[in-house]
């Protein structure tokens, strides 16, 4: 860096997020509105069977009934439902997804190719690209592409759109669809599925470990439109699974809504790793526009020593409200959160994670690293719950705040409720700032002042970030150095 | 090497130092001595840059240019490194990783290619052991849980690694006991070179036991009252500072 980093850091503040460009597809999109039509025009859409579609209209029913959740440290204008689409596919993809990349619109392949996801499975074979990531690429309403499904299933393991397993594997589906998380479990989660549309579905035969990372890419790009995806990954006896989440929209001065579910089943011995990585559009420095993302994900460990560990790093956003979860049912079973969120100009952020103890000698661990710049707030807000049947049941907890600058807030609502005696809980709280002493010390040495602040921003998660795998770590830090752009200086 | 020509130096406002010469030729190591408060560190920092000191007269060039326009960074780029009187923690980075982006940014800045992992690791063990510092040493957090003696140790580490062409030893001694003091020195001397000055801030004499300095300034009350070859340290341990008292009081 020739300029000073003074103004250098001026610049980058001025274009902080590279992946707000628009897609010009010709899409097939719902009116805007939301009914019981609404539901039966995207049921026909996807050609669902009809008991999907009965479950979709009890969900609406009980949405209908249901209040807005004002508890979260958020604030926001009312959500005017019925202004917006529920339903936007591009028109030359296939209602069910097309079969080859080659009846996918180009316009959408250059699109991935801009955001650095590889759908070209010759060229990732070839190394050309990173290998053994699988992916399923969901753009607005729709999946698009699906990779290495055919290597996937000589292993017996099905990933696909939840659209096709609906049609391909409806047993499965209604088994386990809903089970984690009820119709009626909050405002959000019954409006997801009233008019979810697609997302991944996984399973994960007994006995198998999945051979490469599997991860789903979500795009927003339509106007005036929500994303309502659900993920469903089920881990049968001894099964093991790492699964990744990526997801952009383009940068627009209205705010969009993104209200996904995702429910993880893991039996006995199983294990189900998943890692996000959210980067939806923050609004502009002043807080215009923006993704309202209000996400349920929870996971169950219904099997005895089943494992589930939800790895998230939250960069993006106008308002995020997420708690991803773990149910520990099974005996010995053990669930993790390890989170990383980051909020600055004006972005809020409510999120953290809730570990319910039922099965004797069940652990948790929960590390949450909160980083607040600008005028944002970052709450951290976890329920540790130990049952009385959770015998020898453990939890570690941990919740770290990180400060840049002097208009931010950070705030930790931490609540442990345990009605079993032989339980331990424990749980630390730390909050500090950026000082002016190692910034200092980091430039005299030769870093520039960005440099600096992501060396030191990527000291402080690095309990986290190594929970990601490898190459999404990389990703992840450069991530981190980008949304602070701008904080310093 | 470097020129410093009627530096005058306030922070919030109050003048601490009060005209300042000094020329420091290359290959030369001179000692800056003088009692608290004399505006030692003040000298140091605002050579390398740090916010919140007012240059408010005077000039400060390295070889030649002028530093004093320049980042912290960027008068790194330009050959500059302060070893500080107290090192700062960095918790979750390593000291090998951050030895390693510093040195690449250097590189980048002085137009070599970057070093990968292999090339750094080698070449930082290489400089650890010189120093006695462990190899464990080098994959803990930037100065986190290090003793005194460690932390003095590591930035002489840095030092070795970065190869700056003035180097500013902030009180290098203190909180050392003599048998550190004599690894920092050695590991110090062995940094000498003819393309390569060295500004070594200190308390005491003791250092300069160690450290053999061509020229010794005294600094009190914001000005260099007196300079003078080595034997003017043996003299002050035994005057002290006394005799320098403020002569603006």
């Amino acid at each position: 860096m020739t300029d000073t980093p003074r103004s250098a850091a001026l610049e980058l503040a001025s274009q902080p997020y590279k992946y707000g460009f628009v897609t010009d597809v010709p899409s097939d999109t719902a009116p805007l509105g939301l009914s019981e039509d609404t539901l039966r025009f995207i049921s026909t859409k996807k050609n669902e069977p009809s008991w999907l579609l009965h479950w979709r209209l009890e969900a609406f029913r009980a949405w209908t009934s249901m209040k807005e959740p004002r508890w979260a440290k958020v604030h926001y204008p009312p959500i005017d439902y019925q202004a917006a689409s529920y339903f936007s596919a591009p028109k030359a993809g296939p209602k069910t997804g097309p079969k080859t990349l080659d009846d996918v619109d180009p316009e959408i392949l250059r699109t991935y190719e801009k955001l650095g996801i590889p759908l070209r499975e010759q060229e990732i074979l070839a190394g050309v690209t990173a290998p053994s990531v699988a992916v399923d690429a969901v753009f607005d309403s729709v999946s698009v592409a699906t990779t290495f499904k055919k290597e996937l299933e000589k292993h017996g393991i099905i990933f696909c759109p939840i659209s096709e397993a609906v049609l391909k594997y409806p047993e499965m589906v209604q088994k386990y669809l809903g089970s984690v998380v009820p119709v009626r479990d909050n405002f959000f989660a019954a409006l997801n599925s009233a008019v979810f549309t697609d997302g991944s579905f996984v399973y994960i035969p007994p006995g198998v470990t999945c051979p490469m990372e599997l991860s789903t890419y979500f795009r927003i790009n339509a106007k005036n439109t929500g994303q309502f995806e659900r993920t469903l990954i089920v881990a049968d006896h001894g099964a093991s699974v790492s699964y990744l989440e990526g997801c952009s929209a383009p940068q627009r001065d209205e705010n969009q809504l993104h209200a996904a579910v995702v429910e993880l089943v893991a039996l006995d011995d199983a294990s189900i790793k998943y890692s996000t990585v959210q980067n939806w559009y923050p609004g502009d420095k002043n807080g215009k526009g923006g993704i309202y993302n209000f996400v349920t994900k929870r996971g169950a460990c219904r099997g005895k020593r089943s494992k589930i560990s939800w790895t998230q790093v939250e960069t993006g956003s106008a308002i995020t409200w997420k708690y991803p979860s773990c149910i520990l049912q099974g005996d010995e079973s053990v669930g993790a959160f390890y989170s990383v969120a980051v909020t600055n100009n004006a972005q809020q952020a409510d999120t953290g994670t809730k570990m319910i103890h039922i099965g004797k000698n069940t652990r948790s661990t929960i590390i949450s690293k909160g980083i607040s710049a600008g005028r944002s707030q970052n709450s951290y807000r976890g329920l540790v719950k130990i049952l009385r049947s959770a015998s020898g049941a453990r939890n570690k907890s941990q919740c770290d705040s990180l400060l840049i600058g002097d208009a931010c807030g950070a705030h930790t609502f931490p609540v442990i409720e345990s009605r079993q005696p032989s339980a331990r809980v424990e749980h630390e709280a730390s909050t500090s700032k950026v000082s002016e002493e190692q910034l200092f010390y980091c430039r005299q040495r030769g870093l520039s002042s960005e440099d600096a602040m992501a060396l030191i921003i990527g000291g402080f998660c690095r309990e986290v970030l190594q929970e990601l795998p490898m190459e999404f770590a990389v990703e992840a830090q450069k991530l981190l150095g980008i949304s602070l752009e701008g904080s310093v200086g | 090497m470097l020129e410093i020509k009627n530096l005058h130096v306030a922070i919030d406002g109050k003048e601490i130092l009060k005209g300042i010469d000094l020329s420091l030729p290359d290959g030369q190591v001179h000692a800056i001595m003088g009692p608290n408060g004399s505006g030692k560190s003040t000298l140091s920092y605002v050579l390398a840059g740090r916010d919140g000191y007012t240059v408010t007269q005077g000039s400060v060039t390295l070889k030649g240019k002028d530093i004093l326009s320049l980042s912290p960074d960027q008068r790194a780029a330009q050959g500059v490194f302060l070893a500080m009187q107290y090192p700062v923690e960095i918790p979750g980075v390593t000291t090998m990783s951050f030895l390693k982006t510093a040195l690449n940014a250097l590189r980048k800045a002085r137009g070599q290619n970057p070093l990968d992992a292999l090339q750094i690791l080698k070449l930082l063990r290489e400089k650890a052991k010189a120093l006695d510092l462990s190899q464990e040493l080098l994959s803990r957090a930037v100065n986190v849980g290090f003793s005194g003696g460690e932390k003095k140790r590591n930035e002489v580490l840095q030092m070795a690694v970065l190869e700056p062409s003035l180097c500013l030893l902030d009180e290098t001694d203190s909180g050392l006991d003599i048998d550190a003091l004599r690894v920092v020195a050695n590991g110090v001397n062995a940094l000498r070179a003819p393309s390569r000055s060295m500004l070594v801030i200190t308390h005491y004499q003791r250092l300069l036991d160690y450290i053999k300095p061509d020229v010794v300034h005294v600094l009190a009350y914001g000005k260099i009252r007196q300079s003078g070859g080595p034997e003017l340290a043996k003299e002050l341990e035994k005057t002290g500072y006394a005799a320098f008292a403020r002569e603006d009081a």
